[in-house]
């Protein structure tokens, strides 16, 4: 299998077993596009685990990143850390318990709908399930 | 400070010393005309619900306090788009505690994160009204004597009535309770109290479209009412709707001990001939209504008496 090199990176952090074709929603959640720091989206990696799967590099510090967020997208998302050029720390991802202003509630008959600047906050109801539900009207959030 | 969103913010102890201090209340009146002097209820009703928030504003005066408020959104500042954050700051003062009743679910939560005064949810659309829940079981403890090994059927609309899920969900709690769904296909508990509660808690349960196979074997029977638009065509109602009326030739089914519950209004699905029945506890379930309201006050504000 050969191996991808697109750039080193001498600190930052590799977001590795992202769900092939995701790359992209967590770029968006995450901001990225606000960073000014190299970001390489590699798509449809070859991988022994997934058959195919995508990785992202980013090269800032981790504080800048709401790993919530990273979780609630896809907590199977490992993160390879970065300092010297070299791997230091491997971290998994959990469910987060709340999550705020990542998703949406649809419920029309939610308070959410109407209330000003309220923000949409929904909780972690079921982590057997992966269930979330608003905090508010605790209507499901199906994920798509 | 504590609020009431659902009746799962209390835990079974907490309730049982809300209920104890209900019937207390319900024993010696007297003793508690005044303990509330001084002090303001707000009724904050977004939407109509003159027997809910006359219930409130009963129990507030029974207690010998005060009460405000406004009984829908046209005369509230509502109508002139303030938010319910905003609502509530100013209610707090106003008011010491407050009872709102709005069409969009969760909005008492969001009162209840800002405000300062503690806030109940008298029934957010068509999410929680945990004050018929607690209603509901004061009725049920202080006719029956306890809450724990009754056989309680659910009659009607079973589908959409949120007093039902609600009820539900406050009874799973206690010990070796069944329960007996008596409703239409198209009126049947959705799969998530289904599954998530009932299975989950290991509860037994079964759903039957007479009334009459079942009435003979149940401790409660709490009625619901089953309307015409919730039906897919008018031949099933036509063909159902007798199911789930309530008369004198059903009661004669039903066991000595048997309860009728209902959280009114009544349209035509308890014929008013099974009234005079000793049975028939609807309307001493209002009064309950208005006791454990009382107590609710009086817990919320932190009056020991």
């Amino acid at each position: 299998m050969g191996v991808l090199n697109v750039g080193r990176i001498e600190e930052g952090f590799v977001l590795d077993h992202i769900q092939a074709g995701r790359s992209m929603e967590i770029y968006k959640h995450l901001n990225l596009d606000k960073l000014d720091c190299t970001v390489a989206i590699i798509k449809n990696a070859r991988s022994s685990k997934m058959g195919k799967k995508d990785i992202m590099k980013i090269e800032c510090s981790l504080d800048y990143i709401d790993l919530d967020v990273l979780g609630y997208i896809d907590h199977n998302i490992t993160i390879n850390i970065i300092k010297d050029n070299e791997i230091v720390e491997k971290r998994t991802l959990t469910l987060p318990k709340l999550i705020t202003n990542v998703i949406k509630c649809r419920n029309p008959r939610c308070i959410t709908s109407i209330e000003q600047e309220l923000n949409h906050v929904f909780v972690l109801t079921d982590p057997e399930k992966e269930v979330y539900r608003c905090k508010y009207c605790e209507e499901k959030y199906k994920k798509k | 400070m504590r609020h009431l969103m659902s009746p799962l913010d209390f835990s079974v102890e907490e309730l049982d010393k809300l209920m104890d201090l209900a019937n207390d209340i319900e024993r010696h009146p007297d003793k508690y005309a005044h303990v509330c002097e001084g002090r303001i209820l707000a009724t904050l009703f977004y939407e109509p619900s003159t027997r809910t928030r006359l219930s409130f504003e009963s129990a507030m005066l029974r207690l010998g306090g005060k009460v405000l408020g406004f009984s829908n959104a046209a005369s509230s500042s509502a109508a002139k788009g303030e938010s319910v954050s905003d609502t509530i700051r100013m209610i707090s003062c106003y008011a010491d505690i407050c009872a709102m009743r709005h069409n969009k679910e969760g909005a008492p939560m969001v009162a209840s994160q800002v405000s300062g005064i503690p806030v109940i949810n008298a029934g957010d659309g068509g999410h929680q009204h945990p004050t018929q829940t607690l209603t509901d079981m004061l009725t049920i403890r202080s006719l029956k004597g306890h809450l724990n090994h009754l056989k309680i059927g659910l009659c009607g609309d079973l589908k959409f009535g949120r007093t039902v899920h609600s009820l539900i969900n406050a009874l799973v709690r206690y010990d070796d309770i069944s329960f007996v769904f008596i409703s239409p296909e198209e009126l049947r508990i959705p799969d998530y109290i289904r599954e998530d509660v009932l299975d989950a808690k290991g509860v037994s349960y079964e759903e039957v479209e007479r009334l009459e196979d079942v009435i003979g074997n149940l401790d409660i029977l709490y009625m619901t009412r089953v309307q015409r638009e919730r039906f897919f065509n008018e031949e099933d109602y036509v063909r159902l709707k007798d199911f789930y009326i309530l008369d004198k030739k059903k009661m004669k089914l039903a066991g000595p001990d048997m309860l009728v519950l209902h959280p009114l209004p009544r349209v035509n699905e308890i014929s008013v001939e099974v009234d005079s029945d000793p049975r028939a506890a609807y309307f001493r379930q209002v009064q309950y209504g208005v006791y454990v309201r009382m107590a609710l006050i009086l817990t919320l504000l932190e009056v020991n008496v």
